[in-house]
């Protein structure tokens, strides 16, 4: 009984690594209604600046901030400058951007930093801890928590989040009644890299930073995001910890490491077969 | 009448010798002027971090290069991605052969690529020369005359972890991580062997991972509560950092035997936090680039010198970077052997005859020795533990040679 | 079909079959690969070009179809010709399967379904499960097939480069043929019209169900076969060959050779081939980054792919008289 604890427990600190990209992901898709593949790198990209920040000898929470301001700087950058360009482009070709763009960072992390890995620094005082949960990975789940409360508000209460939200559903009655679509979407890249550069600078410490730290995690973060529902970044949260639990207790108890994934993978598409809007997504319903 | 004879035998045997000497001998690939060498790496793709070996022997052909040669001859390294396919390998390779018209193929990299390609390199009778992988079906003279390894294998290295624990603690009950690909098999597999056939008894748990896998922090869980006071850990340096610091932070203290493939001090011993590796057994047959122990070796002193002066991107804490320079001595030796007669024949013969063939960035008192039925140059490699500041080597130099 | 593209298209068959006389045998083997990717591309595009159904997962089905040329050679002493056959079944067979379910899942949820596929694949592969069959994680080696005797006999003299690269020619032209008979008739409309708009085309009589899920296994069908033809020309099957990068790099394939577009799958199976490598050529530090810019450059000039930008390229000069069905998806 007490292994099977102790792997929940395990499991819930791996589930909160997914959660933590699952939100960025829940993120740029209420911007945009677009899943970005690329957002892994651009959180990973983010964490090597805070790394040299820190190397720089930037105490931690000052290079913290001013990472998520370049990231937020940075997504705009890159909605401005690569997206735009495709907007009016067919969804596939976007999705082939988002690979491009993926390439590119993974590649330019690679050549600048190198391959080798490095070690990132928590923040948390070992205070934190608790048995079988470092107090490195206790912060990073309270971290993720703060951010997905933070995001529930912005969304629901303040202007300029329900701004965004009506511009990525409907565009065209968002442009009438005086909402900046363009904008909107810039604004929700830059948001989406902020929340990932968070990400990446909680998961780092865990996982390593390395270039291809986030292309393993980004099939379990989809795999979050939709369980939870694509649209509700509390279910993203959820889903990361179900999805991380899940793999766990099959890895340990039930079928063995080397296929765990892939029973995870079948049950949580069975899943979305019966529920497609997930946990606490919205049901979509289309006109005909 | 012997007086007489002798300097008429030595001119004869001289004048049979000479043109033997001095007649040059070329296959496609070689020159007067050049040699050209060819390699696969995966500069592109998740496994790029082996990158690094293909741009070290890049900058150590540049090195000779600008030294004059080998032999008066400049050395042509031609290296192209392969991102780790082995479809991509294939391709590539018989670019290499067919189209550059390469004189031997060197360090091209990964178990599946290799395997990909040895049939052909067999066929078309070109070296495919000091492999980058530690697979043991590299070292099969019989089978595969033109494909030789170069690093211990994997089998090998795992067979002396075996010995020593039957050794230091015939009851233990052993816990053992691996990747779940060939190389993380061929590590199990010679365990398994070296335990003999009760391994079954001694081995309680075995866990496997992904390298797409985050963490491999279930894993431990799982191995630590199999009640293991022996692990081997069989995993790439990232993953291996995650197993020393999720071992100690659960209080697993087992006896920790660690593949020589992650033993670096800086690239995973720190990233784990030294003082959660202390009494760490593994074993050694190049010098790490960030062990203390070496900081004012005149061998690692040059090497530093290598790297600032023609790899300067590359990462001083990157012991592949030591490795790639050692190996591409090694085929620099060979070529130097071959004089004049640089023909894929006459390569694989020298590299079938190093003698005790030393390279000081290898540990003291490993060499390279092959023969024509020892198509494995590096067989020896040292037990040494971690202090929590620098590996302590022990015991003797283990060998395989024959 | 006008007359001008019934030339072309002669000219361009003419052209492939003196191909290989004229370049070495290393381009032969390329070009052999470029018609293994069109086919793969072909099938790719049934699905997701003509039906608008997305799949990030194609690799899978080309591991299977490379597999099981692979395991029957192998095991069961099959000569390779024979397995090109069974292997187009065996995906045709597991693409209807996967794609029944596929049925309820559209979009993102289709897109997670078949990323999952793909990844699954190699652990698949290299269980312990398949391991006397599959060669676990080493693979399986398999034997270079040697031209036919008959046509020495006859007098047409062979190396095995060229063998394969005609065996494949001819595999991909019967299989343009079907494909162009199947998007151009009935079966092409309906699946279009499920794309255009899902419930007009149920409430016209279209059984969706149907259509969606033979889609999902012509598709699968098409790809199998290519990834056995792969798997002979490379002469070699591993899980590390079937990685999710090729189910990625497939669709990067159709999207810039151009979505629900016969030509499409031949200009993709261009770029996939060669501009890695050129990317390689240009730079050794970071050659995917070059790679990316390529990627990103070619939906900038040519967003509905090459074979869109020669659709416009040629209706400009005034000769549209191509008129394949129109580019929209989902």
């Amino acid at each position: 009984m007490e292994a099977v604890l102790f792997q929940v427990l395990a499991g819930l600190a791996t589930g909160g690594i997914y959660a933590s990209l699952a939100l960025a992901l829940v993120m740029i898709y209420q911007a945009t209604h677009l899943v970005n593949f690329a957002q892994g790198e651009m959180a990973m990209f983010a964490t090597y600046i805070a790394w040299s920040l820190l190397n720089a000898g930037v105490p931690y929470w000052a290079a913290f901030l001013l990472t998520v301001a370049f990231a937020f700087v940075f997504g705009v950058l890159i909605e401005r400058i690569v997206i735009r360009p495709v907007e009016n482009a067919p969804v596939l070709a976007v999705v082939v951007v988002f690979i491009g763009l993926l390439v590119i960072l993974n590649s330019v992390a690679g050549w600048i930093f190198s391959y080798t890995i490095k070690s990132f620094p928590s923040p948390f005082p070992a205070a934190l801890g608790i048995r079988y949960m470092s107090p490195h990975q206790v912060g990073a789940l309270a971290v993720t928590l703060v951010v997905l409360a933070l995001l529930y508000v912005f969304f629901r209460f303040t202007p300029l989040g329900l701004a965004m939200r009506a511009a990525a559903q409907n565009p065209v009655s968002s442009r009438l009644v005086g909402i900046r679509v363009g904008w909107m979407l810039a604004l929700g890249w830059g948001l989406a890299a902020a929340v990932g550069a968070v990400a990446g600078m909680m998961v780092a410490p865990i996982v390593y930073l390395d270039p291809n730290m986030m292309s393993g995690i980004l099939l379990y973060a989809f795999a979050a995001a939709l369980l939870g529902g694509i649209d509700s970044p509390g279910g993203a949260v959820l889903g990361g910890l179900v999805v991380g639990v899940l793999e766990n207790l099959l890895g340990a108890f039930v079928i063995g490491n080397e296929l765990k994934l892939v029973v995870a993978l079948v049950l949580i598409t069975g899943v979305l077969l019966v529920r497609p809007s997930g946990f606490f997504g919205s049901v979509q319903v289309s006109r005909v | 009448m012997k007086r007489k004879l002798l300097p008429v035998a030595a001119v004869l045997a001289a004048a049979l010798a000479f043109p033997a000497l001095a007649q040059k001998k070329y296959d496609p690939g070689a020159s007067d002027t050049e040699i050209k060498i060819g390699n696969t790496n995966p500069y592109s793709g998740p496994a790029s971090a082996y990158g690094a070996i293909g741009k070290a022997i890049n900058a150590y052909f540049r090195m000779v290069n600008e030294r004059g040669g080998i032999n008066g001859r400049k050395v042509n390294f031609i290296s192209y991605d392969d991102g780790y396919s082995p479809p991509k390998t294939v391709e590539m390779v018989r670019k290499l052969v067919e189209q550059d018209e390469v004189l031997l193929l060197f360090q091209s990299l990964g178990t599946p690529s290799n395997t990909a390609i040895q049939k052909y390199m067999n066929a078309k009778k070109v070296p495919q020369l000091f492999v980058a992988t530690g697979a043991t079906k590299w070292n099969d003279a019989k089978s595969f005359p033109w494909t030789m390894g170069w690093q211990p294998n994997y089998q090998t290295e795992a067979r002396i972890y075996a010995r020593h624990i039957l050794q230091t603690k015939p009851n233990a009950k052993i816990a053992v991580l691996y990747q779940n690909d060939d190389y993380g098999k061929d590590y199990l597999k010679g365990f398994k062997d070296g335990l003999g056939p009760q391994h079954q008894k001694m081995i309680v748990a075995e866990a496997s991972y992904e390298v797409s896998e985050p963490t491999v922090d279930s894993q431990i869980l799982q191995l630590k509560s199999s009640g293991a006071d022996v692990f081997f850990n069989i995993t790439t340096p990232k993953f291996a950092a995650q197993a020393i610091r999720a071992a100690y932070d659960t209080g697993w203290k087992p006896t920790h035997y660690l593949n020589n493939v992650s033993n670096s001090v800086g690239s995973v011993l720190k990233p784990a936090g030294l003082e959660k590796a202390v009494g760490i057994i593994t074993s050694a047959y190049v010098k790490d680039p960030t062990d203390k122990r070496w900081a004012n070796d005149p061998a690692m002193k040059t090497w530093r010198e290598f790297m600032a002066k023609y790899n300067p991107d590359g990462d001083l804490s990157d012991p592949f970077n030591v490795y790639g320079y050692s190996v591409a001595a090694t085929l620099e030796q060979v070529l130097k052997q071959c004089g004049d007669t640089l023909t894929r024949d006459n390569v694989m013969k020298q590299a079938a005859s190093l003698k005790r063939f030393r390279i000081d960035t290898l540990l003291p008192g490993i060499a390279i020795s092959t023969g024509p039925n020892d198509y494995a140059p590096i067989e020896a490699m040292q037990l040494e533990r971690f202090n929590g500041h620098e590996f302590e080597l022990f015991g003797e130099v283990i060998s395989n040679e024959q | 079909m006008s007359k001008k593209v019934v030339t072309v298209t002669i000219l361009l068959i003419a052209a492939a079959c003196v191909l290989p006389f004229v370049v070495s045998n290393y381009r032969t083997f390329q070009l052999t690969l470029v018609l293994v990717y069109a086919i793969a591309l072909l099938g790719l595009n049934i699905l997701t070009g003509y039906n608008g159904q997305i799949s990030l997962g194609h690799g899978a089905f080309y591991a299977i179809g490379a597999y099981t040329a692979a395991m029957l050679m192998d095991q069961a002493g099959m000569p390779y010709w024979a397995t090109i056959p069974i292997a187009g079944a065996v995906c045709l067979l597991a693409g209807f399967l996967f794609g029944l379910p596929a049925l309820r899942l559209e979009g993102l949820y289709l897109a997670l379904a078949t990323f999952a596929l793909a990844v699954s694949m190699p652990p698949i592969l290299k269980s312990h499960l398949l391991e006397r069959w599959s060669g676990g994680v080493q693979g399986i080696v398999i034997v270079k097939p040697d031209p036919p005797a008959f046509l020495a006999d006859v007098g047409i003299k062979l190396n095995p480069d060229q063998w394969l690269y005609y065996f494949a020619l001819a595999i991909a032209l019967v299989l343009f043929v079907i494909g162009w008979n199947l998007i151009y008739g009935r079966i092409g409309r309906a699946l279009i019209a499920i794309r255009d708009h899902h419930t007009a085309a149920e409430a016209m009589g279209i059984n969706t169900a149907l259509y969606k899920s033979l889609a999902f296994g012509v598709s699968a069908m098409y790809t199998g076969i290519a990834g056995a033809l792969g798997a002979i020309a490379v002469q070699f099957v591993a899980p590390d060959s079937f990685t999710v990068f090729l189910s990625i790099t497939l669709l990067v394939g159709i999207v810039v050779g151009g979505l629900a577009s016969l030509s499409g799958a031949i200009y993709g199976a261009l770029f996939i081939q060669f501009v890695p490598n050129i990317a390689d050529e240009l730079s050794k530090a970071a050659p995917w980054a070059v790679f990316g810019i390529f990627l990103i450059g070619f939906v900038y000039l040519m967003p509905t792919g090459v074979a869109g930008a020669m659709r416009a390229l040629l209706g400009r000069l005034g000769r549209g008289k191509l008129s394949p069905p129109k580019e929209a998806l989902p």
